[in-house]
């Protein structure tokens, strides 16, 4: 490290002096709050999105608590509807859609190409205020009452029989939905204008291209549920008959235009966990991945096929059984490209150098616990089984374990093996491992009885249910407390390591890719000078090659 | 000017301007008259020549990198998905109401 | 209106301005359009989800379209049509004016692009009161004596939401050029630098082809018609 004076108001307990960077180049509420640096904008965006995830994580405690019994004795049913609607709404909208892209992508995007920010800063910025604006509305909807119609708004109860706060919460996510827009255009500009002399589409890391892709769908998805819950708002004030039969409008319209995008959302929330995944796979096995240009292909391939098949949440609907056949010929194929990226992340485990750090871990539990939620979504995809389970928690569970065994879990991998970069501290490896066990055990005893409980035929959205389902729900509450446990560890031994954890080096793990090559936490330019690039994005020598097995760093 | 913008004469601006005066005035004249579904097909033509006019011209695509072509009508492709298969969900139940 | 800049006054003062993120003004100029392009294809989406219930609803309801229909006044239409192709093609010279270094020229050519695009508004508040006055704003307040009165208000519904929301961009669009032609009269662009006036153009121009597909889908259906 260099000799620059101690910067102004840091500890002096802390050793060495840091040179300038990105977190102590300015201070002030104002440098934050004014801030264009696209890591200052992550780092926003990180504490924010927290917030909205342990909302989400309180409601989902409010539903496991009144299923421990089959009455419904904690809520009564227009409360317990407002539980799992605000459930859904704060961690779909303000939680999962941001939490990877707008965090680690805002962070990385530009270091991962060699730039010195994203192409559009202030837009950025843009983006930060309309989440939180459009959060403020949600949390007001929440607060002033709650809303009742599930995440999913359908019609007509939402626009013509509901009586709690539609517009508000309408409101809050029409804004946030431009908060995803703005994020996916500037990375897709970053990402095609501004890459480093030497860093050709095919030597860019996975989690770059994950990340394009993710925008595709950012762009092409988003407007059309935003204008769709415009409509669903001028139908709810003026008494309109877009969505209401009564009027001569058709509810299934609705279904279309809302899942012409939400299905793609689900793809925007797993791409980018599943460019994490790839990064951590290889820097934990030390070893280049499987069929790089495969998972590149893939990757396009899960957008734009995740566009074909969103009738296939509306086989039980109405929808015509000609349509719904399509639906799910097309929803085998978009399985094939994650399926295709499960095989090569195992195929870069295979002799490879594996170090069982708490990221690895987290990578390790995506890749089982994202290969049953896959699986499982073919159980529903097709047409003559989704019958049996369509809206029974069989899909609740199916869904949350690609959400939350796989997103969720990915995220948190990420957050430990960029923590040292982002906040220039090492987190403590022992608490860090347990919470990645707690979480892993603690998810499959929330989530695996409920696959049991809807293929018995326990419907979603109730809270009262038969006697024999309640052993399941017992063990399911159990596993969400453990669940709760591990999720809540890393935000206290997160939050210690910014004090008084060990300064990191430039490259803790030894691993690949130029944000490694900068010291952590980087200064606010990035780069000193622009680097080039020379080599493919896992430049790992060949094992055989090594005298002897790098050390990771143990808390 | 920069290496990669192309200037477009004011002449050339002109001419389609009056090109697209004229595609309005048959759109309208030829929703007098009685052509059966061919009313629908006519006008949506007119509309899309008018409509390719101004991007190529008037947005100066016609100049531009492919990347760009990819984008201006990639976003159009997506729609016509919307569509097509919301329309043949309609086109397929077996009562309508 | 195209004549070289002749004034006494000092020479354009165009400051060649490249972003701290960008390497040159190439790179600049490559992003900022690209990234407009992107906007326009995200916008493409917005108002195909509307134009998508549109086509639905004229699929099932082809009759109470046409009868609806009529009932929009195609004169004004037409003019309108015509007053907004007149916009493009003064905002496509004030990028050319942008590119010359005309700094006259660029400020007329973006206020008569401002005009007309006010005219336009002004026809379009015209119609909407008298077809408040005609009870045919849909809501509670809405009535039809005719047939398919439910369809019919669905026309209206989408004529008021798509030609509202295609208003509503419209006067975003007057208000970046309000921003715009105080820059250009301040002598901020020149040919080394004019983004603003090119990108502010393209989605001028997007504006343009979104009307170029309202008008006939909602003034001209079923005209050749008589129930």
């Amino acid at each position: 490290m260099s000799a620059a004076p101690i910067p102004h108001g840091e500890p002096a307990g802390a050793g060495a002096a840091r040179p300038t960077n990105y977190l102590n180049a300015d201070y002030g509420v104002r440098s934050w709050l004014l801030t264009v640096d696209h890591k200052r904008i992550a780092v926003l965006y990180l504490v924010s999105i927290t917030l909205f995830f342990l909302l989400g994580a309180a409601y989902a405690g409010a539903i496991r608590l009144e299923l421990l019994t089959p009455r419904g004795d904690v809520f009564g049913d227009d409360t317990y509807n407002k539980m799992f609607t605000m459930h859904g709404i704060a961690m779909v909208f303000f939680f999962l859609i941001p939490s990877i892209p707008a965090t680690l992508g805002n962070f990385l995007v530009p270091m991962m190409v060699g730039a010195r920010d994203l192409a559009f800063p202030r837009i950025n910025l843009l983006s930060w205020y309309l989440y939180m604006i459009g959060g403020l509305f949600a949390l007001g909807a929440m607060v002033i009452g709650g809303v009742d119609t599930g995440w999913t708004f359908y019609t007509p109860f939402s626009t013509a029989y509901a009586t709690t706060n539609v517009i508000p919460a309408a409101i809050g996510i029409f804004i946030a939905g431009f908060s995803s827009i703005l994020t996916g255009l500037n990375f897709i500009v970053t990402i095609h204008t501004m890459r480093a002399p030497g860093l050709t589409w095919f030597r860019m890391p996975l989690f770059l291209w994950a990340h394009y892709a993710t925008s595709l769908i950012m762009i092409l998805g988003t407007p059309v549920v935003a204008v769709t819950i415009l409509l669903v708002g001028l139908e709810r004030m003026f008494g309109l008959g877009f969505f209401d039969p009564r009027l001569g409008g058709d509810p299934v319209l609705f279904q279309h235009l809302f899942w012409f995008y939400s299905h793609p959302a689900v793809y925007i929330m797993i791409l980018p966990a599943q460019g994490v995944v790839s990064e951590l796979v290889c820097a934990f096995s030390r070893k280049r991945v499987f069929g790089y240009a495969f998972i590149c292909a893939s990757s396009l391939l899960i957008a734009v096929l995740g566009f074909l098949v969103w009738g296939h949440h509306m086989f039980t609907t109405g929808q015509s059984v000609y349509a719904g056949m399509i639906f799910s010929f097309l929803s085998m194929f978009v399985a094939i490209p994650s399926a295709v990226k499960v095989f090569n992340w195992t195929a870069t485990l295979y002799r490879g150098s594996i170090a069982w750090t708490a990221p690895m871990l987290y990578a390790l539990g995506f890749i089982g616990l994202f290969t049953v939620g896959g699986l499982t979504g073919l159980f529903l995809s097709t047409l003559g089984t989704d019958v049996h389970l369509h809206d029974t928690y069989f899909v609740v569970a199916h869904f949350h374990y690609v959400m939350v065994g796989g997103a969720v879990m990915a995220y948190l991998g990420g957050l430990h093996y960029w923590w040292p970069k982002i906040s220039g501290r090492l987190y403590p490896e022992a608490p860090a491992k347990i919470s990645a066990a707690l979480v892993f055990l603690g998810f499959n005893l929330t989530f695996f009885p409920q696959f049991v409980l809807g293929y018995m035929g326990m419907p979603r959205r109730y809270h009262v249910y038969v006697d024999e389902f309640q052993v399941l729900n017992v063990l399911s509450t159990a596993g969400a407390t453990i669940l709760g446990v591990g999720y809540i560890l890393p935000l206290f031994y997160l939050i210690w390591s910014f004090r008084y954890g060990e300064l990191a080096p430039p490259n803790p793990w030894g691993a690949t890719g130029l944000e490694w090559q900068t010291p952590s936490p980087p200064p606010t330019e990035n780069f000193v000078r622009t680097p080039v690039v020379t080599t493919d994005a896992y430049d790992y020598p060949h094992l055989e090659l090594l005298p002897s097995p790098k050390e990771v760093p143990v808390g | 000017m920069l290496k990669s913008e192309h200037m477009v004469g004011v002449g050339t601006y002109l001419t389609i301007f009056f090109a697209l005066m004229v595609l309005t005035a048959i759109t309208t004249a030829v929703a007098y008259v009685d052509l059966g579904v061919l009313n629908v097909v006519i006008m949506l033509a007119i509309a899309v020549t008018k409509a390719t006019m101004v991007v190529l011209w008037f947005m100066h695509l016609k100049f531009a990198t492919r990347l760009t072509w990819l984008w201006a009508f990639g976003s159009v492709v997506f729609f016509a998905i919307l569509v097509v298969i919301t329309l043949s969900d309609y086109l397929t139940r077996a009562v309508l109401s | 209106m195209a004549e070289a800049l002749a004034s006494a006054h000092a020479p354009d003062v165009h400051v060649l301005h490249v972003a701290h993120q960008f390497d040159d003004a190439e790179q600049q100029w490559t992003a900022s359009t690209l990234g407009m392009w992107v906007f326009l294809a995200q916008e493409v989406l917005f108002f195909g989800g509307i134009f998508a219930v549109y086509v639905i609803y004229r699929t099932l309801y082809p009759d109470a379209f046409a009868v609806a229909s009529n009932h929009l006044d195609v004169a004004l239409g037409t003019f309108n049509t015509a007053v907004l192709i007149g916009s493009s093609l003064t905002m496509a010279l004030a990028v050319h004016a942008s590119q010359v270094g005309h700094r006259r020229a660029l400020v007329g050519w973006i206020l008569m692009t401002m005009l007309l695009g006010s005219v336009f508004l002004g026809v379009k508040v015209y119609e909407y009161a008298h077809k408040w006055h005609e009870h045919l704003v849909p809501g509670p307040w809405f009535q039809w004596h005719g047939e398919y009165p439910k369809q019919v208000e669905i026309f209206y519904s989408l004529y008021f939401g798509m030609t509202g929301l295609h208003a509503l961009h419209m006067v975003v669009g007057l208000g970046i050029m309000t921003w715009l032609v105080v820059a250009a009269r301040a002598g901020r662009f020149g040919p080394d630098y004019h983004n603003p006036v090119e990108i502010t153009g393209l989605y001028w121009h997007f504006v343009d082809i979104v009307w170029i597909f309202l008008f006939p889908l909602l003034y001209l259906i079923g005209r050749h018609w008589h129930p």
